[in-house]
């Protein structure tokens, strides 16, 4: 019974985001469908930190491995939590000078604001910066020359890599203009223009096609694995 | 769009350019009626494919389910899920399921959960760890739900533990870390990247490589696919994550959806050729009637 309930909410709110995007009068439905996602997304958001918190309480009262993690996770999770809701170190806003409250949480100078922009934003950008080396090590893997495909591909990379940096220019600038389409530069353009833009959409048309029949197989409960299949 | 101005653009192909442009600025004039105000039809060709792939597909599944055989092309990523499940038991180590980092609204996470149903009921069946970590709660629900019906489908309701379906951040980078940091210390033998990536692609791919996991990754992310390709042992490109569900279910309904997928893309190709071959002599010959040609295929294709 559940089931057939989760699957008749999912056609319709699959059959209203379709139908409100073809018929003008119908058009904020989809809108409206797309509001009710977030309020479900908000209230799961609740149940999503409530099990933070007891995952890591649990793992901290029974002392398994890494237990010292879940005290940072949690001390940093309670600590923005509660700047966050009592809006520590908000000035208030113009048009209500009087209420300590009146603020965003996240104004410049609040201890949210502190937070977020000296400690998640550093360790953040600390993340994304490990991919230059992540990058290295999959390149030096890939570009082995094993067989005829991995010569190919490391020759292309070669030539695009060359080609997008002056070291290109530098070396292929002196070819006479008749033969500019050999220079680095030119090669690597028509490579990503040409060869790397048509095996592109060819990727794409497929994904597009597959998003619209797995849709409509979702829609019409045809597959149903995603609420563990069968019936 | 309205209809008129459709037809009258498709009788331009015949007609003289310039009487056609005269009755087109004679119609665009009047104003609108019914169906103009109701239908958007400046989506109309968008609509027309959608009706058609609609078509194809629900075409394909009615015959597959009246008995008509489904031929699939092997795809190695999803043959090797159960020796990849099977490798996990015998060393006696986790499974870990990465569902992508988007929520429920994404195709892309709903193609990776059924691809989780699958391989749950595999882990169940060889009494296999699976561990997902997710960064959407609204997926969290969703997998556990998935996972719970699958090992309940292979009466192995005793073994599941929802506790390792769990939630970690929405933070994009604050997930990858403790992904990350996960498979360091707990050093999973198989790892499935199934779902929508970004950035984290590779972070994620390449830890996975240095702790010697067997990985499988898909996502119709295209920016992300040659990440997975260089560090996975085998990665699901685009439409296969998509087909995933149906090929290791092997269900009519389902393998008939995809024989409908791939009619459809037999259609793209063909019209594709068709248009740039007129393109290409209307270029070379300057045919005004391959140049409307050409108009009409730009218009089907929305551009």
């Amino acid at each position: 019974m559940t089931r057939k309930f989760a699957m008749l909410l999912t056609f319709l709110a699959g059959a209203t985001m379709v139908v409100s995007y073809f018929i003008r009068p119908t058009q904020s439905w989809g809108e409206d469908v797309a509001e009710w996602f977030n309020v479900l997304a908000a209230i799961a958001f609740v149940l999503g930190a409530a099990n933070l918190a007891k995952v890591h309480l649990e793992r901290l009262s029974s002392r398994s491995a890494g237990w010292g993690y879940s005290v940072i996770v949690l001390l940093a999770f309670g600590a923005t939590m509660l700047v966050g809701l009592l809006k520590v170190g908000v000035h208030p806003q113009e048009l209500a000078p009087t209420v300590a409250f009146s603020g965003e949480k996240d104004a410049s100078g609040s201890a949210f604001w502190w937070a977020y922009s000296y400690a998640m934003s550093p360790i953040t950008s600390t993340m994304f910066a490990l991919l230059a080396f992540f990058v290295a090590s999959a390149a030096f893997r890939a570009f082995r020359a094993k067989n005829t495909e991995a010569a190919l591909l490391l020759v292309t990379a070669f030539v695009v890599l060359l080609g997008r940096t002056f070291a290109g220019v530098v070396l292929t600038g002196w070819m006479p203009e008749s033969l500019s389409f050999l220079r680095l530069e030119n090669l690597a353009t028509t490579i990503l223009e040409v060869f790397a833009s048509a095996g592109n959409r060819a990727i794409l048309i497929g994904i597009a096609i597959g998003v619209a029949a797995t849709s409509l197989k979702i829609m019409l409960g045809i597959d149903r694995s995603y609420l563990g299949g069968g019936s | 769009m309205t209809p008129a101005l459709c037809g009258l653009m498709v009788a331009g192909l015949l007609d003289d350019a310039a009487a056609s442009a005269g009755k087109v600025a004679a119609i665009a004039n009047t104003p609108p009626g019914f169906l103009e105000r109701t239908f958007d039809f400046d989506k109309s060709a968008l609509f027309c494919w959608l009706v058609v792939i609609s078509a194809l597909v629900l075409w394909n599944i009615a015959r597959a389910r009246r008995g008509m055989k489904v031929t699939v092309r092997h795809i190695a990523g999803l043959d090797a899920v159960e020796e990849a499940v099977g490798r996990a038991t015998e060393m006696g180590r986790p499974i870990l399921f990465v569902p992508g980092i988007q929520d429920m609204d994404n195709v892309q996470t709903i193609a990776g959960l059924t691809v989780l149903a699958r391989v749950g009921k595999t882990t169940a069946e060889y009494d296999a760890q699976i561990e997902v970590p997710t960064a959407r709660s609204l997926v969290m629900t969703a997998a556990r739900e998935a996972l719970q019906a699958s090992y309940m489908s292979v009466g192995r309701t005793d073994s599941y533990n929802p506790e390792l379906v769990y939630y970690v951040t929405d933070e994009q980078f604050g997930y990858t870390a403790y992904v990350s940091g996960l498979m360091v210390r707990k050093k999973p033998a198989t790892c499935f990247y199934l779902g929508q990536f970004f950035a984290e692609s590779l972070i994620l791919a390449e830890t996975g490589n240095a702790i010697g996991a067997i990985q499988i990754a898909g996502t119709a992310e295209s920016s992300q696919l040659p990440f997975f390709v260089a560090a996975c042992d085998y990665t699901l490109i685009g439409e296969e994550l998509f087909a995933a569900s149906a090929y290791l279910s092997g269900e009519p309904d389902q393998m008939g959806g995809l024989r409908g997928q791939d009619f459809c893309k037999a259609l793209v190709g063909g019209v594709l050729v068709v248009a740039v071959a007129a393109a290409t002599l209307a270029a070379i010959t300057g045919s005004a009637a391959l140049d409307s040609a050409t108009g009409f295929f730009r218009m089907l294709v929305g551009a």
